[in-house]
């Protein structure tokens, strides 16, 4: 049977966006065609180590010399390890180019990092959508919380989010499952840093998108405390394209979902000013394939989706699709973070915990809010947890034999630490761009990367740390040291910017329904339309803001607008 | 414990970070071939000795049982750089001269308290160079040896459910559940 090459609509990516953008898409009646770079990993099946114990492993778990060798932007960090590989980008098949150093840590497969996310779940607030226009940086967002607050609800709804609600300004409440809890010591910890300060500083669970209920109409299990996220879920207790959107798109008969689809272009209409589909490379045959579709959605993550503009509609606009605001691939952003402190609480020498649990707690931000004002704009958040170690400080003074082994195979002092996420302002000078001397494996063009913190970052990062050790020590926490691993842009694996919102086709790049401006039956849901970054966990702002986009684009497509 | 607690307890223990564990900045020169690495079965029995003298047979099962020679090997081969290789490799003999130097015969010869002895006494000695020597020089064989053993025990089925307590499937969590001490900590 000859191959469909015509759809209501396409979507690139298969990732967070990508997968809710075929979902919602579908389920609205659309013949959607998903276009995915990698390979498929079917759901449970393709889970190969989820159910792999320690012992299991050749290394138990550290990455080979031969990995180090493979994957030398990977091995910067931890996500390169003997548990999740395979499951990130092939480095020397798709290189990039760093004018300054910048981790780029890719997943190209079917659900991309929705597989790998860390499941962190947080609203922006109404002061992030404001901040840009009152503080005069970048452009004003086009939509305030109150345009998003509906599709927060929506989407929270359908990935189940577990969390507390605090009814906190700074960090809105959502629809959410019912929180996981706290242990002891993060409890006593944060019954002591309310006090201390008044009620004004907060400490509560990491909102995660790990089910605490069953959802059976999504075939998925509640979470069963394992903390092998990383590897799959074979319960679908957390939140992927595999154990949530694919399913759901695929359950309308409406999905075509196509794998090893690279794709190189929008196709673009300079006469009616309209995306009439794209271009793919197939990446095992190397075939050069067009489909056609009424409406593109490009959630290919931040980076990717800026480099198809980057390589569209060139004739017009030498420098691509959305480029004739002179934005298009600036305003990279990430979130700042490897740096906090941590001690050792005593006094629940008779307390332990059960299970592994999949969140830490959280610290919404207190700088810059209210009455708080500092020598930098905007704030930082931490995420942390308390944890017995075994042995504890003890250890240290022992050398060798029985009375060593016993120590360490007893529960040890109790830690408590806590790691800083702040805001990156959005600076047109941090920017990406095509480096046409250098190609992938397939003979494109690479991305070339020149990203960079700056003052307004470092200030903050002085904050950051001491700000945690002051909590921890006001809250008893004894030995509090503090640590900054330094940062190196891209480490937060939350690339932002490159494709920007706003509300003028001059300064911005997509419009506040992230239609491209110079193609408006082409939208771009994922971290590149975000115009400032928030210091919050991004990929629910992405999932409710491409189901409102897809929302948008159907109404639009039947009212015969695009 | 997940694989990054398990780094720090390690870390803990010994004072320092984890070789061949390290996330790495620098680019890695040596080629991947590690056709010069391979142990004979004399010196994993070895390695199997030491380890076991670490982690001794208790009231649950030693190092030894746990095979932490044979993990050794393999951890060495693929995962470590070659010039800690060459470390490893030499720090076998090296380990056999000081014993014959402190006792006058072999590791193998020696009884499991004169073999506590001296490693107390190789220990000490690691400890004061670990402490001593810069960053960029190299680490001191036992080092390695050391943490090899607490990292291949307690990963190994036997140390993850013997030593220490294990459930694969928990199905819920309890942030404060009772403990006394002598409980075993959880893997």
């Amino acid at each position: 049977m000859a191959e469909t090459n015509t759809y209501d609509a396409i979507v690139v990516g298969s990732g967070i966006s990508g997968g809710w953008a075929a979902k919602e898409l579908t389920e609205k009646g659309l013949k959607v065609l998903l276009l995915e770079r990698g390979r498929d990993i079917e759901h449970v099946k393709d889970y190969v180590n989820a159910n792999k114990e320690s012992w299991e492993f050749p290394h138990r778990g550290q990455a080979t010399r031969q990995m180090r060798e493979d994957y030398p932007v990977l091995k910067r960090d931890y996500p390169l390890n003997e548990e999740t590989f395979g499951m990130w980008a092939n480095e020397k098949e798709s290189p990039y180019t760093e004018i300054k150093r910048f981790d780029w840590y890719r997943g190209y497969h079917v659900g991309g990092r929705s597989l790998l996310w860390g499941r962190q779940s947080y609203r922006f607030n109404k002061w992030d959508f404001e901040a840009n226009a009152k503080e005069g940086i970048g452009v004003d967002w086009p939509i305030r919380y109150e345009d998003v607050a509906p599709w927060y609800s929506y989407v929270e709804r359908f990935a189940g989010i577990q969390g507390s609600k605090e009814g906190l300004e700074v960090l809105p409440d959502g629809d959410f499952l019912p929180a996981m809890d706290m242990n002891c010591v993060e409890k006593e910890v944060a019954a002591r840093i309310k006090k201390h300060y008044n009620g004004q500083r907060h400490m509560f669970i990491g909102r995660s998108a790990n089910i605490t209920q069953p959802k059976p109409e999504q075939n998925r299990v509640n979470c069963q405390y394992r903390n092998r996220c990383w590897r799959g879920c074979p319960f679908g207790a957390y939140f992927s394209t595999q154990s949530a959107t694919l399913p759901a798109a695929r359950a309308t008969g409406n999905l075509t979902l196509r794998p090893h689809s690279i794709v190189t272009r929008v196709l673009y209409d300079k006469d009616k000013k309209r995306a009439t589909g794209v271009e793919i490379i197939d990446a095992e045959t190397n075939k050069t394939i067009e489909y056609k579709s009424k409406i593109v959605f490009l959630c290919a993550s931040s980076f990717n989706s800026t480099w198809v503009l980057m390589n569209s509609a060139t004739d017009i606009w030498p420098e691509g699709l959305g480029s004739s605001s002179g934005e298009l691939g600036h305003n990279v952003m990430d979130h700042h973070f490897r740096l906090g402190a941590g001690g050792r609480v005593d006094g629940f020498e008779d307390k332990y915990t059960f299970g592994r649990r999949p969140t830490g707690i959280y610290i919404p931000r207190f700088r810059n809010i209210y009455d708080d004002k500092r020598d930098y704009l905007r704030g930082f958040g931490y995420q942390g947890g308390a944890s017995r170690d075994r042995g504890g400080h003890k250890v240290a003074e022992m050398t060798i034999g029985a009375d060593f082994k016993e120590a360490l195979c007893e529960a040890g002092d109790w830690n408590i630490g806590i790691t800083a996420f702040g805001e990156i302002l959005p600076y047109h000078e941090n920017k990406i761009m095509l480096d046409k001397n250098k190609k992938d494996k397939w003979g494109l063009p690479v991305l070339a990367m020149d990203v960079e913190i700056k003052e307004n970052e470092l200030k903050m990062r002085k904050d950051m740390m001491n700000d945690a050790a002051e909590m921890l020590e006001a809250a008893g926490v004894k030995d509090v040291k503090t640590y900054d691993a330094s940062y190196a842009v891209g480490q937060g694996i939350h690339e932002m910017g490159t494709a920007r919102m706003g509300r003028d086709p001059k300064s911005s790049v997509l419009n506040g329904n992230n239609q491209v401006w110079d193609a408006p039956n082409v939208f771009v849901t994922d971290g590149a339309c975000m115009t400032s970054g928030s210091c919050v966990n991004p990929s629910l702002t992405y999932m409710a803001l491409t189901a409102r986009a897809a929302d948008f684009a159907v109404k639009e497509l039947k009212k015969g607008n695009l | 414990m997940n694989r990054r607690e398990l780094l720090k307890m390690v870390a803990l223990a010994t004072g320092g970070v984890v070789i061949g564990g390290e996330f790495l900045l620098t680019g890695c020169k040596n080629a991947a071939s590690d056709a010069g690495f391979s142990l004979s079965p004399e010196q994993i029995a070895l390695l199997d000795e030491v380890a076991e003298t670490i982690l001794p047979t208790t009231k649950t099962p030693g190092a030894k049982a746990a095979k932490v020679g044979e993990f050794m090997q393999v951890m060495v081969k693929d995962c470590y750089e070659l010039k800690d290789q060459q470390i490893f490799t030499e720090g076998i003999v090296k380990l056999e001269e000081a014993c014959k130097k402190a006792n006058g015969k072999t590791f193998m010869e020696c009884s499991a308290e004169e073999r506590t002895k001296f490693l107390q006494q190789l220990d000490a000695e690691r400890k004061e160079y670990q402490s001593k020597k810069k960053q960029e020089e190299p680490n001191h064989y036992f080092q390695m040896m050391k943490q090899l053993t607490l990292t291949g025990y307690f990963t190994s089925e036997i140390g993850a459910t013997q030593a220490l307590r294990h459930v694969a499937v928990p199905g819920k969590y309890d942030g404060c559940m009772p403990y006394q001490k002598e409980d075993k900590a959880w893997a």
